[in-house]
């Protein structure tokens, strides 16, 4: 049971209440809110090297891109080409060995440690390959911690993390551990912790790459839901093409740390249906 | 991360690893309850050093002396004081003198003779000393059997256990000197005993002297008014009580082997070693004293005491710097103990930072989720402050309880050791209130330092690297 197929019947409302719980976000964030098309992201000249013994690793050679605010883009690209190690970069999980990353006109690499804490805090929803919820809460402490994070009183997470769950269709789930649930409610969980400080980005780390096929949909959908409801800039990382090609507006080839392609998505003509079947990796 | 959440995500992980942080904790509980134990034995000690001491009777008396007496106590202090033959008499009058004084309660001659006294017509040559009331508190009229003088000039007298002894013609077997005072005091209370001394009597007139006292320059008149007679009487006495006291140990005017009240004491006008002394030179016949003890209101009293006495013209003498002496060595004791004490804690201290070392690379992914959905390297180090002030705080209270519980077990095992040896209970155990608080602020603190290192460690934890880990 899909969340995409729970909300159809009544999609325009459970839309209208998540659009309702993301824009005062919006707003509250001023300068920060991207508007639609505006430059989101960008990275110039970056350059992330690892030095492993008297090897120098180059996971990142030179990459330059552009996302904008609103755009769902898909990073693609071979184990090892880099492309988990550009969103670390946009995440603010890591540091550029040089060049820059500007989110919202802020350069990363410019920020303290702090601000960048308060940056993936406000600023970034991440999920990821294998889920990472805490697996000694259950999915409400999970979708909570965040809040907990940005000093948010105690009185107003309560609803805040039913709304959450009952977006991602797992009201009924909410006092569950991680390891009582499927991998596919696992990550609607973590979507939903994503989403609890209303961030402008998500970025997705192979966020289907535990699930099969039917369940990866279902994420997507929410993940597209996300893209197209609430206006979230969505980056996700994956190896699946044919993902990548029914969700997403824009491919970025990855290879061997450089950029190797950047293209509009020509194929999403069936977007949004969500009856085409994932097939076709890469 | 505001505080009720830090408590919170803090005693949340605790239960998570509920038995490797019991343990934990016990080892902290431990490390303070040997802590308190080992101070509290130390403090027990010294407030028990401190009560005998205060009920002896010493801590808060000044024993004055005429610096006449060239075997006194502190000569040699008082090089600037009038020469000894010119120094004032300890009479009556300075008595009475030195007990207005301010914060003096009270100034009492000690009189102490030698003398024979008669039990069933068989001789004893023996001690007598005289006790002021006030002595009825004195902790060395704690065993007493039977009672204490019904009145401060009742004729009656008390006797020291090894003096009824020897009115019994008992002798204590060498080893075997638990002689119940019970048993002792059975056939003597009610019993009389006579007392034969020497009294010295005004002389009667002798207005010529002997004729052929020829000395012009020397004053006959002045020198009779200093005669007196020394007339041989007898005194019956009671005997009330028998004391369970050592004649040997160093209690003032308890150093004697049978006790009179004072006022008895003084109108029975006994002959004095002073008397001699001061025959050459008395002005007067009243009697002089060999010295007198001064109780002050409270020992802090007695230096400002001493001062006074000491602008009079006497030699003065307190234990007042025993005490000192006492509190020092107190004060070094309880160090070391405190060093012993205090090492069980630092073991259990690394512990500490054992646990939480293990707990970083057990919950790294945890740390790297936390950091990754916007935890801040500070969020990350509290949080692991707050787990060991957890277990520092839990182990603090524990650990008082424990040390508490431990000193009441010995406490009770040695009084039924004491009991069963004839000996009177002691209480050398006290946990004071500023330990339980001190201990527990002691064990916050020391687990606090403990978690310096596990915290910073998992706040630099790169989450990118904590992310990657499985």
């Amino acid at each position: 049971m899909g969340i995409a197929d729970k909300t159809s019947p009544d999609g325009a409302p459970a839309a209208d209440a998540l659009a309702a719980m993301h824009t005062p976000a919006a707003n509250a964030s001023g300068p920060h809110a991207p508007a639609p098309h505006a430059p989101a992201i960008r990275a110039e000249q970056l350059c992330r090297h690892y030095r492993m013994g008297d090897t120098l690793i180059r996971a990142i050679d030179g990459v330059t891109l552009e996302v904008r605010g609103g755009e769902f883009v898909a990073l693609l690209g071979s184990s090892g080409s880099g492309k988990s190690s550009v969103l670390n970069l946009i995440a603010g999980l890591d540091r550029p060995t040089s060049g820059s990353v500007l989110v919202q006109n802020r350069d990363l690499a410019q920020l303290s440690r702090e601000e960048l804490a308060r940056y993936r805090l406000h600023t970034v929803g991440m999920v990821f390959q294998s889920f990472n919820l805490i697996a000694s809460m259950t999915l409400a402490e999970n979708v909570e911690l965040p809040m907990r994070f940005a000093e948010i009183e105690r009185g107003k997470r309560d609803s805040l993390v039913r709304e959450a769950l009952a977006r991602v269709g797992l009201q009924g789930r909410m006092n569950h551990r991680p390891s009582e649930l499927s991998g596919g409610e696992q990550q609607r969980a973590a979507l939903a912790r994503a989403l609890i400080n209303r961030p402008h980005l998500l970025l997705a780390d192979e966020p289907t790459g535990n699930l099969d096929s039917r369940t990866g949909t279902e994420i997507m959908n929410i993940v597209r839901e996300f893209n197209q409801q609430l206006g979230m800039t969505v980056v996700m990382v994956t190896h699946e093409r044919a993902l990548a090609e029914r969700y997403a507006e824009r491919l970025i080839f990855l290879a061997d740390g450089k950029l190797v392609g950047d293209q509009s998505n020509s194929l999403m003509a069936d977007a949004g249906t969500g009856h085409s079947s994932p097939d076709g990796r890469l | 991360m505001k505080l009720p959440d830090l408590a919170d995500l803090a005693l949340r992980n605790l239960r998570e690893s509920l038995l490797r942080n019991s343990l934990t904790t016990i080892g902290i509980s431990v490390g303070v309850a040997s802590l308190v134990a080992m101070l509290s034995l130390g403090i027990g000690l010294q407030q028990l050093a401190s009560r005998r001491l205060m009920k002896s009777g010493l801590f808060d008396t000044v024993v004055v002396t005429s610096r006449r007496d060239l075997r006194n106590f502190g000569r040699e202090e008082e090089p600037n004081g009038p020469a000894p033959a010119e120094s004032r008499i300890l009479d009556e009058h300075t008595r009475a003198e030195i007990e207005h004084l301010p914060n003096v309660l009270e100034a009492y001659p000690d009189i102490r003779f030698i003398t024979e006294l008669r039990y069933e017509d068989k001789p004893h040559l023996t001690t007598v000393a005289a006790l002021p009331a006030s002595a009825k508190s004195n902790d060395a009229f704690e065993g007493v059997q039977g009672r204490f003088f019904s009145s401060d000039t009742a004729p009656e007298a008390i006797l020291q256990k090894a003096f009824a002894e020897e009115l019994l013609g008992k002798t204590p077997k060498p080893g075997l000197d638990e002689t119940n005072v019970a048993e002792l005091a059975a056939p003597l209370l009610g019993k009389q005993l006579t007392m034969r001394y020497a009294q010295r009597a005004a002389a009667q007139s002798s207005p010529s002297s002997t004729p052929h006292d020829s000395a012009p320059a020397l004053s006959n008149e002045d020198l009779s008014s200093a005669a007196y007679s020394v007339i041989s009487r007898e005194q019956r006495l009671n005997i009330v009580g028998v004391a369970d006291l050592d004649p040997e140990s160093m209690r003032g005017p308890t150093r004697a082997r049978v006790f009179l009240p004072l006022k008895l004491a003084e109108s029975l006008h006994v002959m004095q070693p002073t008397d001699l002394r001061e025959i050459s030179r008395a002005a007067s016949d009243q009697p002089a004293y060999s010295s007198v003890s001064v109780r002050v209101k409270n020992p802090g009293q007695i230096r400002a005491t001493e001062d006074a006495i000491k602008k009079m013209g006497f030699n003065t003498f307190s234990i007042l710097d025993a005490t000192r002496s006492l509190q020092q060595f107190f004060a070094v004791l309880d160090l070391f103990l405190g060093i012993f004490g205090s090492l069980a804690l630092a073991v259990a201290s690394i512990g500490i930072v054992n646990t939480l070392v293990m707990a970083i690379l057990e919950r790294r992914r945890e740390i790297g989720i936390m950091k990754a959905i916007g935890a801040s390297d500070g969020d990350v180090k509290k949080l692991f402050f707050a787990e060991a002030g957890a277990m520092g705080i839990v182990g603090g209270f524990v650990g008082v309880a424990l040390g508490w519980a431990i000193g009441q077990v010995i406490n009770l095992g040695t009084n039924i050791y004491l009991r069963r040896q004839s000996l009177p209970p002691e209480h050398f155990w006290s946990v004071p209130w500023w330990l339980v608080g001190t201990a527990i602020l002691f064990a916050f603190i020391v687990s606090l330092a403990a978690g310096l290192y596990p915290a910073g460690r998992a706040a630099r934890l790169d989450p990118v690297q904590a992310l990657r880990y499985e």
